[in-house]
């Protein structure tokens, strides 16, 4: 086991590397690169230009830059003046000692910027993801056990279409109906906000803020809550007719203990790697949400960052994105060979 | 089994209930029609192809404003309303139908191309150049999808390169196309390994076949039902992933019409005019949802194990 798990752990640092030079060479050489920015406003002269080009290290080779990028360049001499001397030691540390670089918006540190940020979206996605389980592992439970009954046929049939409906276009129904039709009869307000995670200046309290959860953790639960139920359903299903349930059965082991502790735990199994792909989202946020209900996460900032082509950000939340990939793969196919030991010895 | 074929030829009786030869379309067709949700989900998809394909049979341009009209309610002449530029709706979610029809379509296309052939050669040869393929492959799924369609697209935008113009359903399609071959190319792998080392492929080796007559007539036919069923579902999320995008404002772009980005102009204006929110959101989930129905019914339909329990084998 031991050894497995450094060999996959020894497989992902070749696959980051592969995945960090794509994208940095992808931003870096396409047209419209980091500073077409500036080269927008009137003011830029070519001279001044050529002056923040040396000033930002643009003027070498693009596999100069990408070191540059990975490692840092205290270790270097570089230009800081941008009159064409190196003149001292560079400032930065690279994105392997943590170093993503400023924001082009707010000329703070990326990382700064996805820690200001990151709390919101786990925030909202572990909510998500808590009431997705609350909800998709009892629907998917009673389905496979009474399959083919009058509450599995809807659940099934509900299941599709929670697959089929367009979240985006879900969130902007909510709207229409519980922010901007139906009213708390009680203050005549709208029943519930349309966006923020709290109301602007009020006090904090509970009510106010789970008040502005409901609807972006909505619009999120149908389509999670529709493919978990349908996926737990089948691989209950093919756990119900495998050999050693029929065995418990027969050895007089009661109904319940044989659902509850032979299937459903092995049933779950299978679910560890749907949950390993949706992890990521913890990080990389809910984009769809966050524009909808103007929820201020990495969602909202990834969206920001890319209308306004804010590279350092994007490529720091991309670079920790694919990590968290290859992690969350890897934590899957451990805790996968852990639970099921048949894994073990292929 | 060869004396009782030999018996129920000699008489002549028993001969005549014998069936008559089915290929295996023809019993899949048979699967697939007693399937309710696929029937239902074809007979629904015909009709949005319809709209999408007679769409130009519109009385009203899905593009030239009229601003006498605009933010008209439903009504006769306007069935689905109009928009702030006094546009008809119903004529540009039609016209949108086209757009995100012919961009997953072609999303399909560029999986094949590419997933087909990488999977065939990482499953049919093997060694190194498997280990390669399916390291491409795993730093490809490693991607944040939407991000990375996103930086993508917003990148694309700026390029005005020969093949991907901006705006144009061919960038889009490649944008999307980009991270959703590993799926048809594992899949295809996945058919090549098992079957590789079985008996009748040695045989064709041992006869002089070429590989290239291994992998097209021998290999290749077998991973035809999983690679149908995979390219109607990935025409589904296609569809989806390129009304999400157009709907963040990084797919087609306005005017051209496409149900995601008029979705994104319906959100500015959503508490007064919210029909203009309505109906495309209506078009994709229908959409949708019966190429997923199609998809299942195509999926029981050409699973060769039922196939061959119809047959009674």
């Amino acid at each position: 086991m031991g050894t497995y798990i450094v060999r996959r752990l020894l497989q992902a640092i070749p696959m980051l590397l592969i995945v960090s030079i794509v994208l940095f060479g992808l931003v870096n050489l396409a047209p419209g690169g980091p500073l077409s920015q500036f080269s927008r406003s009137r003011r830029m002269t070519a001279e001044r230009a050529e002056s923040l080009k040396r000033q930002f290290g643009l003027d070498k080779p693009v596999p100069v830059q990408y070191v540059v990028w990975l490692v840092g360049n205290d270790w270097m001499k570089v230009d800081t003046t941008g009159d064409g001397i190196l003149d001292s030691h560079g400032t930065r540390k690279g994105i392997l000692r943590g170093d993503f670089g400023f924001s082009y918006k707010t000329r703070e540190p990326v990382l700064d910027e996805i820690g200001e940020r990151l709390p919101n979206t786990l925030y909202l996605l572990g909510f998500m993801m808590l009431f997705t389980g609350l909800i998709a592992i009892p629907i998917g439970i009673i389905s496979a056990v009474k399959q083919y009954s009058a509450f599995d046929i809807t659940a099934t049939t509900l299941s599709f279409m929670g697959q089929a409906i367009p979240d985006f276009w879900f969130g902007l129904i909510l709207i229409l109906v519980f922010y901007a039709t139906l009213n708390n009869p009680f203050t005549g307000e709208a029943l519930l906000p349309s966006g923020g995670m709290y109301t602007l200046g009020a006090e904090f309290s509970i009510w106010d803020r789970i008040k502005h959860l409901i609807l972006p953790v909505t619009m999120g639960l149908v389509g999670w809550v529709a493919w978990y139920s349908r996926y737990l359903r089948s691989s209950m299903l093919e756990v119900i007719n495998a050999d050693y349930i029929r065995t418990a059965r027969a050895k007089g082991q009661n109904e319940r203990k044989v659902l509850y502790k032979h299937a459903f735990k092995n049933a779950l199994i299978p679910v560890v790697t749907l949950f390993a792909l949706d992890f990521p989202y913890m990080f990389t946020g809910y984009i769809y949400a966050e524009l909808i209900f103007s929820w201020p996460g990495m969602g909202r900032l990834y969206y920001d960052a890319a209308t306004s082509r804010n590279y350092p950000v994007l490529l720091g939340v991309l670079i920790i994105g694919a990590g968290i990939v290859i992690i969350s793969n890897l934590l899957a196919d451990i805790a996968y060979a852990y639970l099921d030991p048949r894994v073990r010895y292929e | 089994m060869i004396t009782n074929e030999k018996t129920f030829e000699q008489s002549g009786e028993i001969n005549n209930i014998i069936r008559p030869p089915e290929t295996m379309m023809s019993l899949a067709w048979k699967r697939f029609r007693r399937h309710p949700g696929a029937m239902v989900g074809a007979i629904v998809m015909i009709f949005m192809i319809l709209t999408a394909v007679f769409a130009p049979l519109s009385p009203y341009d899905p593009v030239k404003s009229d601003i006498k009209n605009r933010f008209q309610a439903p009504s006769w002449e306007h069935p689905f309303g109009t928009d702030g530029l006094g546009r008809d709706l119903m004529t540009r979610t039609f016209y949108g139908g086209r757009v995100s029809m012919t961009v997953g379509i072609m999303v399909v296309a560029i999986t094949l191309g590419i997933g087909i052939p990488v999977g065939t050669i990482a499953g049919y040869y093997g060694g190194w150049i498997d280990n390669i393929l399916m390291r491409i492959i795993d730093a490809t799924l490693a991607l944040p999808a939407l991000l990375f369609m996103i930086l993508l697209a917003a990148i694309l935008r700026e390029a005005d390169l020969p093949i991907v113009e901006s705006n144009s359903k061919m960038t889009i399609a490649l944008v999307l196309g980009v991270l959703s071959w590993p799926t048809v190319a594992r899949l295809v792998r996945a058919v090549f390994l098992t079957l590789r080392e079985m008996d009748y492929i040695q045989a064709a080796q041992a006869l002089g076949a070429s590989d290239l007559r291994i992998i097209l007539r021998e290999l290749l036919p077998n991973g035809f039902g999983p690679i149908i069923v995979q390219s109607t579902l990935g025409l589904g999320y296609a569809i989806m992933e390129e009304s999400g995008l157009s709907f963040l404002g990084f797919g087609i772009m306005p005017p051209t019409p496409s149900w995601g980005n008029m979705l994104n102009n319906a959100q500015e204006h959503l508490i007064q005019y919210p029909w203009l929110a309505i109906f495309p959101g209506i078009m994709i989930f229908l959409t949708i949802i019966s190429v997923n129905y199609i998809g299942d019914g195509l999926r029981d339909a050409l699973d060769p194990y039922k196939v061959l329990a119809e047959i009674g084998e």
